[in-house]
């Protein structure tokens, strides 16, 4: 530890830190461009120009190591002097137009220049101009704004792994871009607009859209990717107008990715926005007293073991909770969340959760990935995987397809479950690698166990765990990537088929006479055996809505007080930012309503009686913001059936872009899907 | 500005660059290849003035020194365009490189600007004559203003040049003549024009 002096303010800071740390260790605040605390330091914006006692000159404190007894000055004459003068030579060749600007009202270069820059420039000669760079259909660019902090060239270099971005030219001439102008294959580009200072970066499909003083700013939970990404969303009237993330280091740090950013078009498109039913084989507006009634009409007949319900991927605790009360009351027993078909039996919640953690990421030091692509499944935590390999101190391996580009190296030991055998019996090189590691984590995608071995695949993969002992009470290293922001609470909700209960397959082939698609487009719905009754909640006229007999139309995730669990087991809420749109109404009254329509009262008339009988149900939901953490107390595994299968690995994401059914209702992702699942072209050289 | 040139499609080294590349890469040590970014993106212009006329770095040449290098194509491309030496635009056959910075300048280098204009045809810095031969570019001090004003060509410094020597030089040029780089007026390296003028009472040197 080192102990300085700023403005005589004592503070001690580790060894190896820079001046700028020191300075907000002692509170105070540093102006700064090219500094990014989760980025390398450039050191050439020199924006964060302190006084050191002793040195001749002014000192970037962003590249400065401290050393014991340093005296610093933030507020010298000499500061403040350097300062305005950076601040002079910045705005030479930056153009004054902020009232047309995206960044006006939330630029750095605004603030700071107001903050610490002089009067008025004294440059007098023509400004420079550059042309407008190509980084994809939803950075937009207007490079004459650009300071040249390189803060993009190092995200996209270090966190998003794809070194694209670059600096070329030199002095006046020095210009960011591809150079090849093409677009950035990275789904982290939206976090360019958020590190750019300036204006040079800014959002696409929020260009020239609202001032951010005039949007009202909610804290919600991003659920369409089960790492539960915190998120502010940005809203003016009934409209969401962007959506940002929100600093949460045990999450998503500071990063969020770009379907979730960008895909909120597709809120105010193809909506259920009134009930419909269907009436001599066609759908027509309904009423929701008429559509309750109906409802209960065809359901009252049909025994309750006929019935049965599917969870979808994006719903919330409450409304999975309520509909699983709902079922239970009419005497049904068949449940299923599990619309992809993951054999995940729900026994026991670290079978199926992402049990070290996102921040356990961290602490790795070696890491099997099994039949999941963390890139497309959840991009940040990829990013979060690709930051601790690139300290050096995690090897990774992967079992799936081979010509998968996870933006760091993974070795990779097979395509099929197979090649767990030979991890399993030691024969592979890289299970000594997991058998020497002190903390090894094993990341089986939830889409491994979605296929006819997946209880083999999970049950081979906890072994693969425990044998590498990763399975301890200090560390738990078995994790379950899950692909959605609802599918972990639907688990923990046990929205599962209770004792006798049939499960999507049997409800699917006729199990049933009635089945009740909570949000559920997952599945093909050409496979809801004929003649079967189908009442589809949710928000979008996705695939299974055509398919219904009656709509009854749904909150999207902004549109309601929502829990959801992420894939790591974190209760984490969401909350309202605009109303839903005509009659859809927040799903678990709606379900609360038809059973009183169905003469079944559910026993909870508020949301807080809601949450209270979910605590009651399974106490994890108590725990808001929190998880249950900790290392692993029973090391038995999953009930093993059958054996591995050769088959090989499908990758759960085929189209990264539209992967649910708001992405797929949203005009921005499908120009990102056109773009850039376009045939790349043919490079001679590569 | 630029005029839009044509980009080739595909660029491979060919067996002399190879044989270069092979002999740059060992100066290296393994993993650390991609200091040798430089050295072979003049080999790749080097083999351009071979096979074209027209020593230059196309995209395609970036793009196959990053493959060789294993390195990511865009710190290829910042390299290439940080540095004038590399030439990511084509030029005519020959590189007429004058240098204007203040002691060629003090020693007559806007006669040798004015003479490339004149025998070469040029309209001004950045121009390639209409016959392709020369493109003639300024550039900042190239270590030699002992021998000043300098004209590079290609790779050879001729130096102490005046309008008339400038003028027969690119009119050797022109006939596919290379005149013997170095001095123009004939002094050996950089000693004192007309004979040695210090040292004279050194008796190996008076025999002399």
């Amino acid at each position: 530890m080192a102990k300085v002096t700023i403005d005589g303010i004592e503070v001690e800071v580790p060894n190896g830190s820079s001046v700028l740390q020191a300075c907000e260790a002692a509170g105070k605040e540093i102006p700064r461009f090219c500094y990014h605390e989760r980025l390398s330091v450039a050191g050439n914006c020199r924006m964060c120009l302190v006084e050191v006692e002793k040195a001749p000159k002014p000192v970037a404190s962003c590249a400065y190591p401290v050393a014991d007894g340093m005296k610093v000055f933030t507020d010298s004459v000499m500061v403040r002097n350097a300062r305005r003068n950076v601040m002079e030579f910045l705005l030479i060749n930056h153009p004054l137009d902020c009232p047309i600007c995206d960044q006006g009202g939330e630029c750095d270069l605004q603030d700071q220049a107001t903050a610490y820059g002089g009067q008025g420039g004294r440059y007098r000669e023509p400004k420079r101009a550059v042309k407008d760079k190509y980084l994809g259909p939803l950075v937009k660019t207007i490079m004459t704004r650009c300071i040249q902090c390189t803060r993009c060239v190092r995200f996209a270099t270090e966190v998003a792994g794809v070194p694209e971005l670059g600096a070329t030219g030199r002095g006046e001439d020095m210009q960011i871009g591809t150079y090849v102008e093409r677009a950035l294959t990275t789904e982290l580009s939206g976090n360019l607009i958020d590190i750019c200072p300036v204006g040079a970066l800014t959002s696409r499909p929020y260009a020239f859209v609202a001032r951010p003083w005039e949007l009202r700013k909610t804290d919600s939970i991003d659920v369409q990717d089960a790492q539960g990404v915190n998120i502010r969303i940005d809203t003016r009237g009934p409209e969401v107008l962007r959506i940002l993330p929100r600093v949460n280091e045990d999450v998503n740090e500071e990063w969020m990715a770009d379907r979730g950013r960008f895909s909120f078009d597709g809120l105010k498109r193809k909506r259920l926005d009134r009930p419909w039913i269907r009436q001599d084989g066609k759908l027509r507006p309904a009423t929701w007293p008429e559509a309750l009634e109906h409802v209960a009409a065809k359901l009252k007949p049909i025994p309750g073991n006929r019935i049965g319900a599917v969870a979808g991927d994006l719903v919330d605790v409450e409304s999975v909770f309520a509909l699983k009360a709902l079922m239970n009351a009419l005497g049904s027993q068949n449940l299923d969340c599990r619309q992809d078909g993951a054999r995940i039996d729900g026994s026991r919640r670290d079978h199926y959760l992402f049990n070290t953690g996102i921040a356990g990421i961290d602490e790795a030091d070696a890491l099997l990935i099994i039949g999941s692509n963390p890139r497309r499944e959840a991009p940040v935590l990829n990013a979060r995987i690709r930051k601790r390999w690139a300290s050096g101190a995690m090897p990774v391996a992967h079992i799936g397809p081979r010509d998968i580009d996870l933006t760091y190296n993974a070795e990779h030991l097979g395509e099929g479950a197979s090649a767990l055998n030979a991890l399993l019996d030691g024969t592979h090189a890289f299970a000594k690698v997991l058998a020497g590691a002190k903390k090894p984590m094993i990341i089986l995608g939830r889409n491994a166990v979605a296929r006819e071995d997946g209880a083999a695949v999970l049950a081979a993969a906890w072994a693969l765990a425990n044998q590498v002992s990763a399975l301890t009470p200090e560390w738990h290293g078995f994790n379950m990537l899950h692909l959605f922001g609802g599918q972990v609470g639907a688990l923990d909700a046990g929205f599962l088929p209770g004792p006798g209960g049939e499960g999507l397959a049997g409800m699917l082939s006729g199990g049933v006479d009635a089945l009740w698609l909570l949000g559920a487009d997952g599945f093909e719905p050409a496979l809801i055996a004929p003649g079967t009754f189908v009442i589809y909640q949710g928000h979008h006229g996705d695939r299974a809505a055509a398919r219904a007999d009656v709509i009854l139309p749904g909150a999207a995730y902004t549109e309601k007080e929502g829990t959801y669990v992420n894939t790591e087991g974190r209760v984490q809420r969401g909350r309202l930012a605009v109303y839903p749109p005509g009659e859809a109404r927040e799903d678990w009254r709606i379900i609360r309503a038809a059973g009183i329509a169905l003469g079944v009262g559910l026993p909870f008339d508020t949301l807080e009686e809601v949450r209270a009988r979910m605590v009651a149900a399974n106490p994890v939901f108590g725990l808001v913001d929190g998880r249950i953490a900790g290392g692993s107390q029973d090391v038995t595994g999953p009930q093993v059936s059958g054996s591995l299968s050769a088959e090989t690995f499908r990758p759960a994401i085929t189209d990264y872009w539209l992967a649910d059914s708001i992405s797929r209702a949203s005009e921005t992702m499908a120009e990102c899907s056109r773009i850039y699942n376009a045939a790349p072209l043919a490079q001679a050289a590569e | 500005m630029s005029v839009a040139h044509q980009e080739p499609t595909s660029f491979t080294f060919d067996a002399d660059s190879d044989a270069q590349i092979e002999k740059i890469l060992a100066r290296y040590p393994e993993g650390k290849k991609a200091s040798g970014v430089i050295p072979l993106l003049y080999v790749a212009q080097k083999q351009m003035g071979r096979q074209t006329g027209s020593a230059w770095v196309p995209r395609v040449a970036m793009d196959a020194v990053a493959v060789r290098l294993g390195m990511a194509p865009i710190r290829v491309y910042e390299v290439a365009t940080f540095y004038f030496m590399f030439n990511t635009k084509p030029i005519g056959r020959f590189h007429l490189q004058v240098c204007g910075t203040t002691p060629c300048w003090l020693r007559g280098s806007d006669e040798v600007l004015r003479a490339c204009k004149d025998a070469g045809h040029l309209k001004g810095y950045g121009d390639t004559s209409a016959d392709g031969l020369f493109t003639m570019t300024e550039v900042e001090c190239l270590g030699a203003c002992v021998n000043a004003p300098i004209l590079q060509v290609d790779d050879d410094y001729y130096e102490d040049l005046d309008y008339a020597s400038t003028v027969a030089l690119i009119e050797a040029l022109k006939r596919g003549e290379r005149p013997k780089p170095g001095s123009v007026i004939g002094r050996q390296t950089s000693a004192p024009e007309g004979g040695p003028t210090t040292l004279l009472d050194i008796p190996m040197m008076a025999k002399e």
